[in-house]
């Protein structure tokens, strides 16, 4: 698979939140107004003016140490993104690729529709709304500076080598190392988004302590009614798409 | 540091207390990542589990202000399991020393205390000398009366069951930690510390981390790559800021300021210039009058004649016995002692423990200069909380300076790198940058000296030197160069001829005699008629980190300070996958010299290659007097070895070590506002202040950026859950922090990252906020946590105990 990835490693990540920061810097996007809400988390969530938020989450471990999992959080930049399957139908170039990348990027166009579809095809609960004008914001991969040989600007920014860019199969190799290094220090050590995603997370425990859309996978049981049935639907059209093609090769 | 920042990649074992790197000085966990990533072990010690403490190995909590106790154990487990490297602590440090008769310890007291005065008579804590003046030694380290046989006793009261009975630190975790750090006592193996404030800021600041520099030599970590004692410095350029005399009791390059009773530059040198009768004993310092004479020729240019003493007498003195550190500045003002005031770069209304105290000291000035890029509590301290306009006759000056990418300079990191660093855009407006303003107002105070004959004691002012500026701009260049130093006439020194106008190569070539000038020996050889060394940029390509050719570190570009220590006595590097030196007897055309880092001294390895002594050697420690590293450190006035005492405000009333509570030397005051409270049940539990990464010391460079103050927008208060429970309060509940000095509103993160602590058989709660809020900007955010802090010092430093102190904490 070609294009660009990212490689996050949360077992060498200090929360420092340079990613956030320069996310907001680069994108020229606006503080928000916060209270400290007894976290240190804030923003407290992404927000049409916050691409990226460094999660924060503190458990007791078993040996009655504290442990505390920090999950910089951002689009994944899916190869096939749910999001652009509801675009295509109903706003035909809402929701781009970057051929050069795999960025996935959102246009105007996104205007036409729903907010809200949009939204609810996300497996990772990215996407958000500005408020009244129905415009749709998330991470861009800083596909402007990756365009011109720059690396994205949280990446550039994190002292730890937490955050990582390049070619996609280039991190898929790095994410392999760095999971072989850290397993006998985390044995539930673990890497998402390898098949079907340009953001890999290496996580020192479950998905689920971390953050509940850490993967999509911790997400089946929470899934409601209506996501099951877009599922459902999606399958099925994904079948009649390859029906149609078989039938094309077959006449 | 001893070391610097990339070398904390070669340490195989990294000691974290006092200090928070990994929110403190972000950077800094690049290199520890990486030292983890090559197999090196993270120890976090911490009162509260922070974001470093996330990153750790290990992790346990102390309680603050028992740092002593807990590092006093790790000694005594060093001791008791043969962990020391034996060879290096017999030979590089005075563990070999004879102490005198004089010297004793009982019931928490060390002989020479004068109960009266609060002070130690410090020549009770010398060495027995043999008959031609040397320090006797016993390198087997068996007499009863050497160094090793007396730290050996000391600390044998620091045993597991009492460390964790007053630490409130399980024995099971004390273990594990002296456990890990003690294995770098192995030759080769290396451990480092790192700390800050935590440590520092105490009434036994400077003794915590004497316990440490004593574990460091025990395990023979000095000197050597991934080793050393590593404070890591709050602000970019806190040591250059030191280096250059900052701090009131030292003129640049760590010269002493004279005292009123020293009153001739030969008596002033005399007092400071150490004297060595051991001919092994390189005793560096002896040169202090070069360096003093060449500071001075530096200050008064030709009108510093030996007739005149160089100008000695026109620099200010010390009254015998008195102080001028920060709290008694800030003492002085309250009691209305001085009525003006120069704030620079600086916000001494939130940043200084016992803040009321200080805001209250500024109402009465005169007038006061505030110099900085933002408004912040100081210089609006007339119109802040409490105050009445209308009652405060301080007239305040704001004088806006230009930031740091808005000049062109150096900055010093805590490394000793000197780094020069380039202007990026213009100041703003009529911001100045701070040397421009100096200029002028050096200028000024010049010209109206000289207008006005009649003004008292012209002197100092009008044979000032001062001439760093080009076309009528402060030039950073030429300041540069006037700290390196010049020659100041045709001279030759060590058979090389220098021009009148050279540059100095370095402070081997200063003079006492006044043909050379140099306004900071130690940065001698940083801008040379090579051109400027810190703008130099040669990255290193291979090695342990020590960029020799990137920027410029003092002394003489010598990255690990001590480094003679990182070899055996023939030369060859104790650890051979990092070394930082090594003998080459092969080396200047078969004569033999060191390759690798800037050696601590040219001279030869003490022993030949055939196991003779070599008398052209020196020891290691060239600073000392006696060559060695103090294990035993007769110079400070709390001790020479460290003992644990309790904060001036504490949790408890009994010190299971003795029964002097607290420091018998910790400096305290006593005017109506320097109010101390302990084990009174109003203030019952533990505080402490510090920092986070989004916000830097009193937030007046980052209270002011929106996307900073959106990621921490308040001030807040950490506490367990037990405590939480304790008091009612809930996550994110506003409640009220009270010292018997002050009180703040803050918002409560109840966590299970602090945990309460059992201490003599109670439960002890700690709380922590960090001080980087105040009432100027934004109106919600909070005012300043030292509000709360005491006005108690460190009798070396005078450092403010703002670190342990007691408050209450209620729903607000």
């Amino acid at each position: 698979m070609s294009g660009k990835a990212f490689f996050i490693d949360t077992t060498v990540c200090t929360a420092c939140r340079g990613c956030q920061i320069a996310c907001k810097q680069w994108n020229q996007l606006p503080a928000t107004k916060t209270q400290n809400w007894g976290s240190m988390q804030n923003p407290r969530d992404l927000s049409f003016d916050t691409y990226k938020v460094v999660r924060f989450e503190e458990h007791m471990a078993p040996n009655g140490k504290p442990v505390w999992y920090f999950f910089p959080d951002q689009c994944r930049h899916c190869v096939e993104p749910p999001c652009k399957e509801t675009a295509d139908d109903e706003a035909p170039g809402g929701i781009i690729i970057d051929s050069q990348s795999g960025a996935v990027l959102y246009t105007d166009k996104l205007k036409k529709m729903k907010a809200e579809t949009v939204i609810e095809a996300c497996p990772f609960n990215i996407p958000r709304a500005q408020e009244g004008a129905g415009y749709l914001s998330k991470c861009t991969m800083c596909v402007d500076r990756v365009h011109n040989g720059l690396l994205p600007a949280c990446v550039k920014t994190c002292p730890t080598g937490a955050m990582n860019f390049g070619d996609r199969n280039k991190m898929v190799a790095l994410s392999k190392k760095r999971l072989d290094e850290v397993n006998s220090r985390f044995p539930k050590a673990t890497l998402t988004g390898l098949e079907d995603l340009r953001v890999f997370y290496l996580l020192a425990s479950e998905p689920k302590d971390y953050y509940i859309y850490a993967k999509a996978d911790a997400l089946q049981s929470g899934m409601n009614r209506k996501m099951a049935l877009k599922k459902i639907g999606r399958s099925l059209k994904d079948l009649s798409t390859e029906w149609g093609s078989i039938s094309k090769l077959a006449s | 540091m001893t070391n610097h920042w990339i070398d904390i990649r070669n340490s195989d074992c990294i000691l974290i207390m006092g200090s928070n790197p990994a929110e403190n000085h972000p950077v800094s966990f690049k290199w520890v990542t990486e030292a983890m990533k090559r197999g090196g072990k993270l120890l976090s010690v911490d009162p509260r589990f922070t974001r470093t403490s996330s990153k750790a190995d290990f992790y346990t909590a102390l309680r603050s202000g028992t740092d002593i106790a807990f590092l006093g154990g790790m000694i005594k487990y060093i001791l008791d399991n043969h962990k020391y490297f034996k060879e290096y602590v017999a030979e590089y440090t005075n563990a070999a020393f004879l102490v005198t008769d004089s010297y004793d310890f009982k019931d928490g007291l060390f002989s020479g205390y004068d109960p009266d005065k609060k002070e130690y008579d410090k020549s009770q804590w010398a060495f027995s000398k043999d008959a031609n003046g040397v320090s006797k030694r016993d390198r087997t380290l068996q007499d009863p009366r050497c160094v090793f046989q007396l730290i050996k006793k000391h600390y044998s009261r620091y045993d597991l069951e009492t460390v964790s009975s007053i630490t409130g630190t399980p024995r099971e975790d004390l273990q594990k930690v002296y456990k890990m750090y003690s294995a770098t006592g192995r030759q080769g193996k290396a451990g480092t510390i790192m700390y800050a404030m935590g440590w520092t800021q105490h009434t036994v600041g400077v003794q915590n981390i004497r316990t440490m520099a004593i574990i460091q030599l025990l395990l023979g970590n000095m000197g050597v790559a991934g080793g050393g004692v590593n404070a890591l410095r709050g602000e970019s350029n806190v040591q250059g800021s030191t280096d250059h005399c900052i701090l009131y009791h030292i003129w640049p390059g760590y010269l002493k300021t004279p005292n009123a009773s020293l009153q001739t530059l030969a008596a002033y040198n005399e007092k400071f210039t150490p004297k060595t009768n051991d001919p092994l004993s390189a005793n560096w310092w002896g040169n202090y009058p070069k360096y003093s004479v060449s500071l001075l020729k530096s200050f008064f240019g030709s009108k510093a004649t030996k007739a005149n003493d160089f100008g000695y007498d026109w620099l200010p003195k010390l009254e015998d016995g008195k102080t001028y550190s920060w709290l008694d500045l800030f003492d002085a003002m309250y009691r209305g002692q001085f009525t003006g005031f120069f704030s620079w770069g600086q916000n001494p209304a939130a940043s200084g423990a016992n803040a009321n105290k200080t805001r209250v000291g500024l109402a009465k000035l005169d007038w006061m200069v505030n110099v900085n890029i933002f408004d912040n509590e100081t210089g609006s301290f007339w119109k802040g909380p409490g105050m009445d306009p209308k009652k405060i006759r301080t007239e305040v000056f704001m004088l806006p300076c230009a930031t740091s990418v808005e000049k062109e300079g150096s900055i010093t990191n805590s490394g000793r790198w000197m780094q020069w660093r380039y202007k990026a855009a213009n100041p703003p407006a009529q911001a100045w940058p701070d040397g421009q303003i100096l200029m002028k107002l050096g200028e000024e105070l010049q010209y109206l000296y000289k207008e006005k004959e009649k003004e008292v004691y012209p002197d100092p002012i009008v044979n000032l030197k001062w001439d760093y500026a080009t076309h009528g701009e402060f030039d950073s260049h030429k300041m540069a160069k006037e700290i390196n130093g010049y020659f100041l006439r045709d001279i030759s020194v060590k058979g090389k001829h220098f021009k009148k106008g050279d540059l100095v190569p370095s402070f081997a070539y200063l003079q006492a005699d006044g043909s050379t000038s140099s306004a900071n020996w130690l940065y001698c050889n940083s801008y040379t008629n090579k051109g400027n060394m810190a703008a130099r940029r040669k990255k290193e390509k291979s090695g342990i980190g020590l960029n020799l050719g990137w920027a410029w570190c003092w002394p003489v570009n010598r990255r690990i300070i001590y480094n003679r220590a990182s070899v055996d006595k023939y030369g060859k590097p104790w650890d051979k996958e990092h070394p930082v030196i090594a003998w080459d007897p092969n080396a200047k055309g078969g004569k033999g010299g060191w390759v690798g880092d800037v050696p601590d001294g040219g001279w030869p390895p003490m022993l030949n290659a055939d196991g003779t002594p070599n008398p052209k050697t020196k020891y290691p420690f060239i600073m000392k007097p006696e060559g060695h590293a103090h294990v035993f450190g007769p110079g400070r006035a709390d001790g020479p070895f460290s003992e644990h005492y309790e904060p001036i405000e504490c949790p408890v009333n009994k010190n299971p070590f003795s029964n002097q509570l607290v420091s018998p030397v910790a400096v305290i005051y006593s005017t109506n506002m320097d109010i101390y409270k302990s084990c009174d049940p109003k203030y019952p539990f533990v505080g402490s202040t510090y920092r986070v990464c989004e916000h830097w010391q009193t937030g007046v460079m980052t209270r002011w950026q929106p996307w900073l103050l959106e990621a921490e927008p308040q001030l807040f208060v950490e506490m367990s859950k037990e405590l939480g429970k304790l008091k009612g309060i809930n996550n994110g509940d506003k409640v009220v922090v009270e010292s018997a000095r002050g009180k703040v509103e803050a918002v409560a993160v109840v966590t299970i990252r602090l945990r309460p602590f059992q201490v003599q058989g109670s439960t002890v709660h700690q709380v922590g906020l960090p001080y980087h809020y105040g009432w100027v900007y934004p109106k919600d955010g909070g005012d300043s946590a030292n509000l709360l802090t005491p006005s108690a010092g460190d009798p070396n430093t005078r450092i403010p105990e703002t670190k342990a102190f007691m408050v209450n904490v209620k729903k607000g």
